[in-house]
């Protein structure tokens, strides 16, 4: 089991705890993982990531692990922590006022 | 006894004031999707326990929420706002083409008579349709279809279809207006729209005359003479007595006609109100002073209305979508105020009184008379 973190806003819309976690056969990449959490919480599906171009929305962040996976492609493999479920996959709505 | 229901939506969330017809004693429920922007709530004409809000997100984009049970619960329903045909390029601020591009949903308009149909206005502007209670939607094309779209512009506020005036004596008949576009009507069910900004002069335009491209605030009208339109627009308060065809100047002996807030009495058509706003430059009353203006022969001859409002000191807005009336008797009037205050009016604008004073910026009001 992965596990994720979502920001508030998404929390709220989802009606679910701060951390959710969702089934993904290994290795898990960014895609999997965001494909899981939309199936599992269907309203999510284009907050994350764009509807139609399915890229990350602008102010959306992904880290884990203390690393910046934002920019990474969304194939990119997980590191060992996230798969093993010792650390979350952070889904962050950056730091933009408001 | 009747009541009255009052849907904010501000900067922060959406908020229920409820009041029985009275309307002395409020209560308050809310916030309801605390931390999202909730541009526009407005319940069904046919069925007031549905209603529908618009919540979005610079980080996370568009939801919209309906309720059938008057604002208890919400259910997060169809968000896919896709143009149709070929996109099409507006006007960007620097004067370079951009291509049209989804951004948010300003204003939710319920069919006068399907409580399941509803109309959307959205940035980059433009007018969708659901059937089906806002599961999903369908973009209206023919408005973008004008021709002129190339030459729309966003205002400080964006490229926002935001207001929608439905014709209760003909389903075939609407108005929009759009910033910085101007009006437009259909005369044939939504298929085609013609421009309607004759008699509209607006300076920041290389033709003041021009067919498009005015900022137009807001429009309104009453009910039993849909023809007869009123308008705020970036300056210049108007009316059109011929469904928009012309429009002449009632901005009278307002202190400022620049504003963006205009609505109609419920049982008086001549009965117009607006909020003057000091300038394009400066967004609040004139003099610190808050004051509803009411023009009771529909234009031209202005009263300010100050009884229970702030004047001294007062530097709020009153965005477009922030005045409402209800239609008990007499009539109630209503707005909200970028400060976080609603005041209301039991008397038609005699007498004000905050019914919430300490809200997120509101963005919106609507009002419900109840049974």
């Amino acid at each position: 089991m992965i596990r994720v973190v979502l920001p508030y806003h998404l929390r709220l819309l989802a009606n679910t705890a701060e951390e959710v976690t969702v089934d993904v056969p290994p290795p898990a990449t960014i895609a999997a993982i965001l494909e899981a959490l939309e199936n599992a919480y269907p309203v999510l599906r284009g907050t994350i990531r764009h509807p139609r171009s399915g890229a990350r929305r602008p102010l959306v962040r992904f880290y884990a692990c203390r690393l910046d996976l934002s920019g990474e492609p969304f194939e990119t493999i997980l590191p060992d922590p996230v798969q093993s479920g010792k650390e979350p996959f952070l889904i962050v709505g950056a730091i933009a006022g408001g | 006894m009747s009541g009255v229901r009052v849907l904010a939506g501000t900067r922060k969330g959406a908020f229920i004031l409820e009041s029985d017809g009275a309307r002395r004693n409020w209560s308050i429920r809310g916030p309801f999707f605390g931390g999202w922007e909730i541009y526009h709530m407005k319940g069904s004409p046919t069925d007031p326990n549905r209603i529908y809000a618009s919540q979005s997100s610079s980080w996370f984009g568009q939801v919209i929420q309906r309720s059938d049970d008057g604002g208890a619960t919400w259910e997060a329903v169809g968000k896919e706002f896709v143009y149709e045909g070929e996109i099409g390029t507006h006007q960007h601020y620097d004067g370079s083409q951009r291509p049209w591009e989804f951004k948010r949903v300003w204003h939710l308009e319920p069919s006068l008579t399907e409580p399941d149909t509803v109309y959307a206005g959205v940035e980059d502007a433009a007018l969708f349709r659901s059937n089906d209670g806002g599961n999903s939607w369908t973009e209206l094309p023919g408005l973008r279809r004008h021709g002129s779209g190339p030459a729309w512009m966003p205002g400080a506020g964006g490229l926002c279809l935001h207001t929608i005036l439905l014709d209760p004596s003909n389903p075939n008949r609407a108005f929009i207006a759009i910033s910085s576009a101007g009006a437009f009507r259909t005369d044939d069910g939504f298929a085609t729209w013609n421009a309607i900004n004759r008699g509209l002069r607006s300076d920041y335009l290389p033709d003041p005359q021009a067919e498009t491209g005015h900022c137009v605030h807001r429009i309104a009208h009453h009910p039993s003479r849909p023809n007869v339109l009123f308008m705020q627009k970036h300056w210049d308060v108007m009316r059109s007595d011929d469904a928009g065809d012309t429009w002449h100047e009632v901005s009278g002996n307002l202190p400022s006609d620049f504003g963006f807030v205009i609505d109609v009495h419920a049982h008086e058509p001549e009965t117009v109100y607006v909020v003057p706003i000091q300038s394009d430059s400066e967004h609040y009353p004139p003099g610190g002073q808050l004051r509803v203006w009411r023009s009771r022969c529909g234009g031209n001859e202005w009263e300010p209305l100050s009884d229970g409002l702030p004047q001294r000191d007062c530097y709020v807005n009153v965005l477009r979508d922030a005045m409402a009336v209800d239609s008990l008797d007499p009539c109630g009037v209503y707005f909200g105020t970028t400060g976080g205050q609603i005041y209301a009016s039991a008397d038609s604008g005699g007498r004000w009184t905050p019914i919430a004073a300490h809200l997120p910026p509101v963005l919106s009001v609507e009002v419900q008379t109840l049974p």
